[in-house]
């Protein structure tokens, strides 16, 4: 990353321990860190694993390859990357409105827009509801012009977007704060238009924070599931995502029910995993 | 399932553990039946189908008022929740089940003792208040026009919706299968569906949110609800008592004023 960007002249403004020349002696870790380290790794790791020991392997491709598991499979990746597209066309102008714009109020608009990180998923479908809903704030007006959005695939993807647009916000805002305004400044006194600026210095600078934040709201859609049961629907097809497909499945298939849940991991694991090596190429 | 008591004995010693840990002030040594009086009270767990909330409140009542010293506790969830449940060993004394199979796999894995059956349900159709899309009958639910809401296919109220669909020749295109007879309700309460298939004591429950409207064909699916005793109930004597209150006459008082049939 860091070769993308002149050598740091000024350095002192940079925040400590983003750079750190080759050579330097790493600060060793307290031992004692390894100890709530290893904990914490269990408490994530151990109901996977166990999880992972009560899918019955002998049945799974069969179970995760029937006509509603692959409906619900296709439907929540279609719909998570639709969210996630979406994310990137609103979040970014929304991180960069929040780390770099300048007016009253922004403090209390950056803590409402990132409400639905701590708001429970079927608060925010309550909310969603009462908004797009046949009765709802828009909803009745979009009915009158044929728009429906109950009970359709927009309302899934609506769903996701809102809660997992502020895991890119936030994510995307941090990075641009770190990495300050001091190449864009350079830019633009070189002449360059702030679209430009945007496109060539910006951007390229927050790239790892643009990519986590779109892998984290990538995998919040996925596993979006309060906001969608509560505004959405469940149909196969239409509405019904991975996640309530194994909340159905559950009532009747147990097996069904951990083997997809051990599909959604591993979309899940895939996913991180794939920007992980890609961020290392680069 | 690797944790499911296998034995009467081993429920009780889990039922008794749990109990020992719930008891408010439980000293002295907690050994065998005696865990549950050792503050003074008992505690009577009861796992009642969700739909079963308001009408086991009211016996719970009175069970307490003819049992000095006893606390029930009711723990309301969806059936085959409460199923699972029960089979992964949680310590419950009375087990009352919204549909029979969902009763019967506790029966087949002789958790419970013998099933008895204490009321019947019917459903019903619930739309928003006024009625807006001038619902009138079942057939009217076949409207390409009308969002309709009925449960899944694999929960007991989608079970049912599907016989009285088979029965009455009709084909019927919901706009979404819910999980959950509540989630059905909170579609058409809120206006998003225009009607969706319930229970007649759904309906009354959800006072002037919904209305109701009955069908004929609707008893082509009775629903009968079974109650029973948990084989590893630590108070299996209080445990039995209380079946019988639910079956008896001022149990099915209760009932039938929410709006349950008798079996």
């Amino acid at each position: 990353m860091t070769s993308l960007v002149p050598g740091p002249h000024r350095a002192s403004h940079r925040p400590s321990g983003t750079v750190r020349p080759a050579g330097e002696p790493a600060v060793g870790l307290p031992r004692w860190a390894f100890v709530p380290a290893a904990v914490g790794g269990l408490l994530v790791l151990l109901p996977l694993v166990a999880m992972g020991s009560r899918v019955d392997w002998s049945s799974f491709a069969s179970l995760i390859t029937s006509e509603s598991s692959l409906a619900a499979l296709g439907l929540s990746l279609r719909t998570a990357a639709t969210s996630t597209l979406l994310c990137l066309v609103l979040g970014i102008p929304m991180a960069l409105v929040l780390a770099r714009a300048r007016f009253a109020g922004l403090d209390l608009l950056r803590s409402l827009v990132l409400v639905p990180l701590v708001l429970p998923p079927v608060v925010g479908g309550i909310a969603l509801l009462y908004t797009f809903g046949r009765r709802g704030l828009l909803g009745s007006s979009m009915e009158v012009l044929g728009v429906q959005i109950a009970f359709s695939t927009t309302a899934v993807v609506l769903a996701q977007t809102f809660v997992a647009l502020p895991f890119l916000v936030i994510s995307l805002e941090g990075s641009l704060r770190t990495a300050g305004t001091r190449y864009d400044v350079v830019a633009a006194s070189l002449g360059a238009r702030p679209t430009t600026v945007l496109r060539r210095v910006t951007l390229p600078l927050v790239w790892p924070g643009l990519a986590s934040g779109t892998v984290l709201s990538f995998a919040r859609a996925l596993g979006e599931f309060g906001a969608t049961i509560t505004f959405a629907g469940s149909l196969q097809g239409v509405t019904r995502t991975l996640p309530l497909e194994i909340y159905l499945q559950r009532e009747t298939d147990p097996d069904a029910a951990v083997a997809l849940s051990f599909l959604l991991v591993l979309v899940a694991v895939l996913v991180i995993a794939s920007t992980r090596t890609h961020r290392r190429v680069r | 399932m690797r944790r499911r008591p296998r034995t009467p004995a081993a429920g009780a010693g889990l039922a008794g553990l749990a109990l020992a840990a719930t008891a408010l002030g439980g000293c002295g040594p907690a050994a065998g039946g005696d865990v549950g009086t050792s503050a003074g009270t008992t505690t009577l767990t009861v796992f009642a189908a969700a739909s079963l909330q308001h009408a086991f409140e009211q016996v719970a009542t009175e069970f307490e008022a003819r049992h000095e010293g006893v606390d029930v506790r009711l723990s309301l969830a969806g059936s085959a929740d409460l199923v699972a449940q029960v089979q992964q060993g949680a310590p419950a004394d009375v087990v009352a089940t919204a549909s029979t199979a969902t009763m019967d796999r506790l029966a087949a894995d002789n958790l419970v003792g013998a099933p008895q059956a204490f009321a019947t349900n019917a459903l019903q159709i619930a739309v928003p208040p006024g009625n807006p899309a001038g619902v009138e009958t079942l057939a009217d639910l076949t409207d390409p026009g009308l969002a309709l809401v009925l449960c899944a296919p694999e929960v007991p109220c989608g079970a049912a919706s599907a016989a009285v669909e088979e029965a009455a020749g009709l084909h019927l295109r919901p706009v979404s299968e819910e999980r959950s007879v509540t989630d059905v309700l909170g579609k058409v309460t809120t206006g998003e569906a225009d009607a969706g298939l319930v229970y007649v004591t759904d309906v009354a429950a959800a006072g002037d949110g919904v209305e109701g409207i009955a069908f004929p064909e609707s008893s082509a699916a009775p629903t009968t609800y079974p109650v029973a005793t948990v084989a590893g109930s630590a108070e299996p004597a209080l445990a039995q008592e209380f079946v019988h209150l639910v079956l008896a006459a001022e149990g099915r008082a209760t009932l039938l004023n929410l709006g349950f049939g008798a079996p």
